[in-house]
């Protein structure tokens, strides 16, 4: 497969929204036009050959190869319908926003907002992500409706918030809120939650491995389950199942909690 | 400055105008008989003219309309225009656009006056501000007097005078200027968590019923001889059955007689978003349309203006002061909800609403507004509006005219686009007709301009009017209206030129003069001295017990308005 390499010049104080790093869009573009495509730059529009080097092969569908670190450059495959990116370093807010299918790899961290809205596709983040990840738009409540996030680091507040569907992995750990608002879908998380897992959630299914610290009064203690299955996938362990939020009129959520480390939660 | 419209074929329903070519000239931002030879030819050959547009009814300033912008980021981010070279702002939002994108968005329908339809008193000040923003429009805000403690002590004691002394001073302090009613004792109602059911439920404290609110402003309205009449939304929004409560609301002020002392209004009662008011059955799973019972009363009685609130199947926000309704539609459809109330005047709630064409009962509520449109013979009794945003945004108005002028239009959207409630519970299935051009100018132009009271200067191309005039690509001469309905849709959504006193606001569906600000309209009533005085003196005796600003802080100075533009109204 033939790759497109953006090395980046330099990230500077004021964001950088590059919505056009996206191999669809890059798709048949000749390294100059790639160059000349349009970024913001805070609120002015630059060519994107102004913050990145562009080097390797067009064709078709490249692969997109961010040879740096992007820390200040934000919305990296908004709305991604196909293909792969691969960012070496961190990354700003907004990567995989809105992304139907492809997938985005980050070495790096990520900050917030990762996987706001998606739709398909699949976003991986070796390194921690911020708040929000696979959230809904600011004040919307249809969130995150299909595709994979995969976190291998730990992540901050109010992940999964109103999602609809799709599936969150996180390995690291998470601050507080996991789950609000849940719709639909599966969140699993291996490490620790801070508190209020699944607060105000209607529906979808939450697994934490880890301890959660501080749990909402708002569930129903529904048993021990030994190896649950959550959508074809058979989890080992033992786990306490909860079905709330009873807070939210006729919610059918379910939270398992492991039963090693969660006693302070079991009835 | 002189300018004169050549060739171009006129709608001007309050002159008998029907499509007829005529020539238009325009001096001073005035229309007038004969310009020089020195005048601006604008060639209007094989389009139509139309008086500016007025909307009689619409929320665009003000407190609630700000809390829907606010908590709807989402909606803010569906619809975002850049701003321009040319002084143009940028703005933001689909169903609440922001003030600046909301004076453009009009004008490029051709729409040069527009009516804030709910003012809460206490916050005038900010309605004024944001009209400061909402460029090239003319407007005015209707302060909400249905629920206020003043009026209802007044009108309790049987007090017309008094309550008429009160109405005259809070349209002068507010720089408003109707008597709009909300909902009457229902907001009040629902400050104690309940609600009233029908014209003679009694608000709970001041034991006042909603016939006796709606009667006695009505009689205070003609007292102050106001311009326009009171402003009705009717008790028992949006509930199945409604239609008794809204007929019987209709027959209150029946037999008062229009007394303005300026413009034409011969009328008594404005019932606004009617369509909301027109439903029958007792629960949402039988519910009916009533349409045909409500434009029976109308088309036989000739006090009553309404306009309709045409569901224009979008996503949109809900606002209103009707605080119960709010409450409501929160809990059938489950979105986010705000709720306010405003001291001892009024209240207010916002909330989302998805108006889905697959949906039963948006399906439904979109045939009855097309009813109501269709089954009331005289386009001089009704107005459109989508009562913006609530049932859908004012810049689906393009599309409502499409949807009346074209029969195939509707039933392509029966056959296509509807779930089956829009033909099985009411009406509209069996109704052919179709809207004229004329009957267009009329809904959207003359008939609102005359029952507001400034049909002097609005809504017609007379000599003496305000040169507010609209063009618009669509000849009917060679286009099939029927068939070709997105042509429709398209002419009145950019409109191809547009004068706001004469001044060219917008060119080829695109502002142009973004600095065009519009006239403030509002009502200095003269009343009696020593009844002014000695209420005043009671309401500023109220304000030190109640209140939690100042008397004195409270009145919107004239200085504070951009255009003043006072209407005089007496009451002696």
């Amino acid at each position: 497969m033939s790759e497109i390499i953006l090395t980046p010049k330099e990230q500077p104080t004021v964001p950088l929204e590059a919505a056009n790093i996206r191999p669809d869009v890059f798709a048949g573009k000749t390294l100059d036009e790639i160059k000349e495509l349009d970024i913001m730059y805070g609120n002015a529009i630059v060519k994107l050959g102004e913050f990145f080097e562009v080097a390797g092969e067009s064709s078709e569908l490249p692969k997109i190869t961010i040879d740096g670190d992007v820390y200040n450059t934000k919305r990296i495959g908004q709305g991604m319908t196909d293909g792969e990116i691969h960012i070496k370093g961190n990354v700003n807010k907004y990567v995989g926003l809105e992304m139907k299918g492809g997938i985005i790899t980050v070495e790096g961290d990520a900050d917030a907002w990762a996987g706001q809205d998606m739709e398909g596709g699949e976003l991986v983040i070796m390194g921690n992500a911020g708040d929000y990840v696979g959230s809904a738009y600011r004040g919307d409540w249809r969130g995150m409706s299909g595709g994979l996030i995969t976190v291998h680091g730990n992540v901050g507040n109010e992940i999964a918030e109103y999602m609809g569907g799709g599936k969150i992995v996180v390995k690291g750990n998470v601050n507080t809120m996991p789950g609000i608002h849940m719709n639909s879908g599966v969140l699993i998380i291996e490490g620790n939650v801070v508190a209020r897992t699944g607060g105000e959630m209607a529906g979808g299914t939450i697994v934490v491995k880890g301890v959660i610290e501080e749990f909402l009064p708002g569930f129903k203690y529904l048993g021990v389950e030994k190896n649950i299955e959550v959508e074809g996938e058979v989890i080992p362990g033992a786990f306490y199942k909860f079905e709330g939020d009873l807070a939210i009129k006729g919610a059918k959520g379910t939270i398992y909690a492991a039963v090693a480390g969660n006693g302070h939660i079991a009835p | 400055m002189e300018k004169i419209i050549k060739n171009g074929m006129v709608y001007d329903p309050l002159n008998n105008i029907d499509g007829e070519k005529k020539d238009i000239c325009i001096k001073d931002g005035k229309i007038v008989d004969s310009v020089s030879d020195d005048a601006e030819v604008i060639d209007a050959s094989g389009k139509i003219v139309m008086p500016g547009g007025v909307d009689p009814h619409t929320h665009i300033a003000g407190a609630k309309v700000n809390v829907g912008r606010m908590y709807r980021p989402e909606d803010s981010k569906k619809d975002v225009e850049a701003c321009g070279a040319d002084g143009k702002r940028c703005g933001s939002g689909f169903s609440v656009p922001s003030t600046f994108m909301t004076g453009y968005r009009y004008a490029q329908m051709g729409y040069t006056t527009a009516m804030e339809a709910a003012m809460p008193p206490l916050l005038a000040r900010h309605t004024h501000e944001e009209f400061h923003d909402t460029p090239i429009l003319d407007h005015a805000a209707f302060p909400l007097f249905g629920n206020n403690w003043f009026v209802m002590e007044y009108l309790k004691d049987k007090d017309i005078d008094s309550c008429a002394a009160y109405a005259s001073w809070l349209l002068k302090a507010t720089k408003g200027y109707t008597i709009k009613i909300v909902n009457p004792g229902g907001t009040e109602a629902w400050g104690w968590g309940g609600n009233v059911h029908g014209i003679n439920d009694p608000t709970p404290y001041f034991d006042v019923t909603p016939a006796e609110i709606i009667k006695g402003l009505a009689e205070v309205n003609e007292k102050l001889q106001l311009p326009h009449s009171i402003h009705l939304h009717c008790n028992d929004l949006g509930h199945p059955g409604n239609y008794e409560t809204t007929l019987a609301s209709f027959d209150l002020p029946k037999g008062i007689k229009a007394n303005p002392a300026t413009g034409a209004r011969d009328t008594v009662l404005y019932a606004t978003h009617v369509q909301f008011h027109s439903y029958g059955g007792n629960s949402w799973r039988d519910v009916v349309s009533a349409a045909t019972e409500v434009t029976d009363y109308i088309n036989k009685n000739d006090h009553i203006v309404f306009d309709v609130g045409q569901v224009t199947l979008d996503e949109t926000t809900t606002m209103t002061a009707d605080g119960p309704f709010e409450f409501d539609l929160h809990t059938l459809n489950g979105l986010k909800w705000a709720n306010c109330d405003v001291e001892m005047e009024t209240g207010s709630g916002v909330v989302p609403c998805i108006y889905a064409a697959k949906a039963p009962v948006s399906a439904m509520q979109w045939a009855v507004g097309m009813e109501l449109f269709l089954l009331t013979k005289d386009a001089g009794k009704v107005c459109l509006t989508t009562d913006s945003p609530n049932a859908g945004p004012f810049t689906r108005y393009p599309r409502v005219i499409a949807w009346l002028m074209s029969n195939q239009y509707r039933n392509d959207m029966l056959d296509e686009k509807l779930h089956s409630w829009a033909h099985r519970k009411t009406s509209i299935a069996a109704i052919d007709r179709e809207y004229s051009l004329s009957e267009i100018a009329q809904i959207t132009r003359s008939t609102p301009a005359k029952v507001l009271g400034l049909s002097d200067t609005k809504g017609h191309l007379g000599v003496g009017a305000d040169a507010d005039i609209s063009i618009y690509d669509l000849n009917p001469e060679t286009t099939d209206l029927t068939k070709d309905y997105m042509a429709i849709e398209a002419a009145f959504e950019k409109a191809s030129l547009v004068l706001k006193d004469g001044e060219t606001a917008v060119m080829d569906g695109n502002v142009v003069n973004t600095a065009l600000r519009g006239r403030t309209y509002w009502v200095n009533t003269q009343v009696e001295k020593s009844l002014y005085d000695e209420v005043l003196a009671d309401v500023e005796m109220k304000f030190k017990k109640y209140y939690s600003v100042n008397f004195q802080n409270y009145p919107v100075q004239e200085e504070y308005i951009n255009k003043s533009a006072p209407i005089k109204g007496v009451m002696l």
